[in-house]
């Protein structure tokens, strides 16, 4: 699909010597004290001449572990030369090559376990600022009102069905249209770009920016669709036999909510982070009134959020800048479990959210009206790894206490959303009821399904969803013209699952 | 973007709507709901459907003005557009041959619970139907619910119009002088709640239709939990429709009440100029239709 020479021309001037001698470049930020009271981007992006200052320090390694280290293979080495080459809108393309989404994975990648983690720099002192530069090409291009569009391969008449908007489904999208398919997408929400709509807060991603990258996807032919549950609008199989679809790829992301299962739960002022996100992100309750969804006030009230993914930052941080007197993450084991990228929890810290570790709820109180007033903790300590190698907290007999909280978001995660599994015949689903498919295909257990994504491992990353994306696609290719036809039509009996 | 094909006034406040919904009007079935947002300021509110045609591709619901959302739809006529409308959502009814059935319904619940009853009159019950109300402005869909009833009961507070009482009054005396195999209530959570205290006892099985607040309606969001034999429920995809013995209904009502102060606001830059937002969201809709045709020609060039 892509020609990646084997030694490109260099235009980088510096010898190797003088290029590890340089300094990684910072990236500007708004100052900590502004951003926790405004929803406005947090990481202001390089300009042009940091671009090229962080550009000369790769070194070209013959075997990059960028590239290895990216779940959708990115050409870095490649997108660094066309950077130093000053052609911005090659280096868009090429990104574009292997990852539809580059402004949103430059901005939410958790590069220290990815690219960064592969860069040799990173083995003496500091990798490169990939995602940075990765961010640059797509800002750069955005700004400019042109488009660095890969060309798509002749049309084959063949129609693939798409569920959901979100990071999978919409890496598979630039992928199929590009192999000359058509890609129909359907949204359950009114909006498109699931997560990174719904979950993923304004200042660390701007929904403009979403927009863009699916406006990019719309010009390149994909069809979207919003409004539609399938399952319940419409199901599978009629899409299959009465809509003239060709393949599905389901990509319905994480689904339902966690909760604690303790007492007091359903006071006023309990959310789950969906629900609380969803609101702000989505329904834009921060500008209540001139929006019409509400939120329940985190204005002077102690806000604590129970978990330490990026979803518990991002509603913590949320909760913050609408005015929250005190901003808490409560989580059961201690920061070096903590799930969520080092960058978020960094801002968090330098805007103010207080850490409270190895401690867990175990009731939520609330006044005669139901609305939440308190919560009771109790202290854990560190016990014996656990199935993912994690150690498991214990909890310590008589460390219960109670801490003022007038508004409480629970970020434990979640568990798959039945909707389609229910309303397919045919689809395998595992014992947690997530759907069952081939770890090669991506293919399930029905004939032309394919699913990939939250809604198949669990709650993962925009990455690892887009890195499922791309398998899909490459394996509905396969499928849709024959090549090699048995392997996406194998029964997942080999299937690795979320179990 | 979903036009409005027919809007007409069915009682004081509440307006009958018939959506151009193709997708809905074939899947959907009676118990089921959909959820609208208006415009791009608009808040997402489930509402019930009352009926559907999907040979005309479309469906119909009853709104209630109670809130900002609903009052400023109920502003809107045929040839205005809703610019989100997604759904059947929720499970359906569960309809089969009980014997003898009784619907309980409340003022814009008589919407709700229309369809239901119709269904358990075609799957061979008796059905018997009583209708309440405040006052005789707020009743409606009483032919229609004569028309699949084999007895029906109208009654107002007030007594401006039927029997003056209240619904449960009258549901026990049919409890008391027959029996009943089957009860569904359908309206505010007191009205539910009390015919709850009446059936739970005698062992007769009931079921209530709960109107939680709702974001998505998928499942996604779990704001619209109820407390269900002490079990945490989704009342969007494990409901709308709960064993009525279950239920607790006070968890229910404080839930609902959680943004009041909220609502009150809301109504208020409404009630301030109501035809400036009017005409806000007919233009914001426009635009959308302009966007719309835009990417069309876009795509079909």
């Amino acid at each position: 699909m892509t020609d990646k020479p084997v030694k490109p021309v260099s235009h980088n001037p510096l010898p190797n010597k003088e290029r590890v001698k340089l300094p990684r470049q910072r990236v500007p930020e708004q100052d900590p004290c502004v951003r926790s009271h405004n929803f406005l981007e947090v990481n202001l992006g390089f300009p042009a001449e940091q671009a090229r200052q962080e550009s000369l320090r790769c070194i070209e390694c013959p075997h990059p572990g960028c590239i290895e280290e990216c779940p959708v293979s990115v050409d870095v080495r490649a997108v660094i030369d066309l950077i130093l080459a000053n052609d911005y809108l090659g280096a868009a393309a090429k990104v574009r090559e292997d990852n539809a989404l580059p402004a949103i994975t430059g901005r939410v990648c958790p590069v220290e376990d990815q690219c960064e983690s592969g860069c040799v720099l990173g083995k003496k002192g500091e990798p490169v600022g990939i995602a940075y530069l990765e961010r640059f090409v797509a800002d750069w291009e955005r700004a400019s009102g042109q488009f660095g569009l890969p060309k798509s391969a002749p049309p084959t008449g063949k129609k693939v069905g798409l569920i959901g908007s979100g990071p999978a489904s919409l890496a598979c999208a630039g992928d199929l249209i590009q192999m000359g398919h058509q890609v129909h997408v359907f949204e359950a929400l009114h909006e498109l770009g699931g997560v990174l709509v719904y979950g993923i807060p304004e200042f660390r991603l701007p929904k403009e920016i979403v927009r863009h990258e699916i406006d990019v996807l719309r010009r390149r032919g994909v069809v979207f669709e919003t409004n539609v549950v399938v399952g319940k609008t419409v199901t599978i199989d009629e899409l299959m036999n009465d809509e003239g679809f060709d393949a599905i790829f389901i990509a319905t992301g994480a689904g339902l909510p966690r909760f604690l299962n303790v007492p007091g739960e359903h006071f006023n002022g309990v959310y789950s982070a969906n629900e609380f996100l969803t609101r702000v992100n989505l329904m834009r309750a921060y500008r209540f009134p001139e929006y019409d969804e509400p939120l329940y006030p985190c204005k002077d009230r102690d806000v604590i959020v129970v978990g330490g993914g990026n979803t518990a930052m991002d509603a913590v941080r949320s909760a913050l800048r609408l005015g929250a007197k005190s901003a808490s993450i409560y989580y059961r084991r201690t920061e070096k479990e903590m799930p969520a990228r080092v960058e978020e929890v960094h801002h968090a810290k330098d805007e103010g959210v207080h850490f409270e570790m190895l401690v867990n709820p175990v009731e939520f109180f609330g006044d005669e009206k139901g609305n939440l007033t308190s919560v009771k903790c109790i202290r854990q300590e560190l016990g014996e790894p656990d199935d993912s190698g994690r150690r498991s907290p214990v909890p310590i007999k008589g460390s219960e206490f109670v801490v003022p909280c007038q508004l409480a978001i629970i970020a434990a995660g979640t568990s798959a959303n039945p909707l389609i599994q229910s309303t397919t015949p045919g689809l395998a689903v595992t014992k947690r009821g997530y759907i069952q498919a081939n770890d090669d295909t991506l293919a399930t257990s029905k004939p032309g399904v394919f699913a990939g994504g939250d809604i198949v491992t669990g709650g993962a990353t925009v990455i690892l969803a887009m890195g499922a994306g791309r398998k899909a696609a490459k394996a509905i290719n396969e499928y849709l013209t024959g090549t090699p036809k048995e392997s996406a039509q194998k029964h997942p009996s080999s299937a690795v699952s979320a179990d | 973007m979903f036009e409005i094909v027919e809007a007409r006034p069915l009682a004081q406040n509440i307006k009958l709507f018939v959506i151009k919904a193709p997708r809905i009007s074939r899947k959907q079935k009676p118990g089921q709901f959909i959820i609208v947002r208006l415009d791009d300021s608009g808040e997402r509110i489930p509402l019930t459907i009352a009926d559907a045609d999907s040979e005309a591709g479309t469906i119909t619901i009853c709104v209630q003005a109670i809130g900002k959302t609903t009052m400023l739809m109920n502003m809107l006529e045929a040839g205005d557009s809703l610019l989100d409308v997604v759904g059947p959502l929720g499970k359906p009814s569960e309809i089969e041959k009980f014997g003898t059935t009784v619907v309980v319904s409340g003022s814009v619940g008589t919407a709700m619970a229309y369809p239901t009853a119709r269904e358990l009159k075609h799957a061979g019950n008796k059905v018997i139907s009583i209708v309440g109300a405040r006052s005789k402005d707020l009743l409606c869909l009483e032919d229609e619910v004569r028309a699949v009833s084999d007895e029906t009961y109208v009654l107002t507070d007030d007594g401006t119009y039927g029997e003056k009482g209240l619904v449960t009054e009258r549901l026990k005396k049919i409890l008391e002088s027959g029996r009943v195999d089957y009860v569904l209530a359908v309206g505010p959570i007191p009205m539910m709640r009390a015919v709850a205290q009446l059936t739970a006892p005698l062992g007769i099985k009931t079921i209530v239709s709960l109107n939680s607040i709702m974001v998505d309606g998928t499942g996604m969001c779990g704001g619209c939990r109820v407390l269900v034999n002490n079990k945490s429920q989704f009342a969007c995809v494990d409901g709308p429709d709960f064993d009525a013995s279950q239920v607790n209904f006070e968890i229910l009502m404080q839930r609902n009440n959680m943004y009041r102060e909220q609502e009150r606001q809301s109504i208020e830059r409404l009630q301030a100029d109501p035809e400036a937002e009017l005409k806000k969201l007919r233009e914001s809709n426009a635009q959308h239709v302009c966007a719309l045709e835009a990417a069309l020609s876009e795509v079909s060039q």
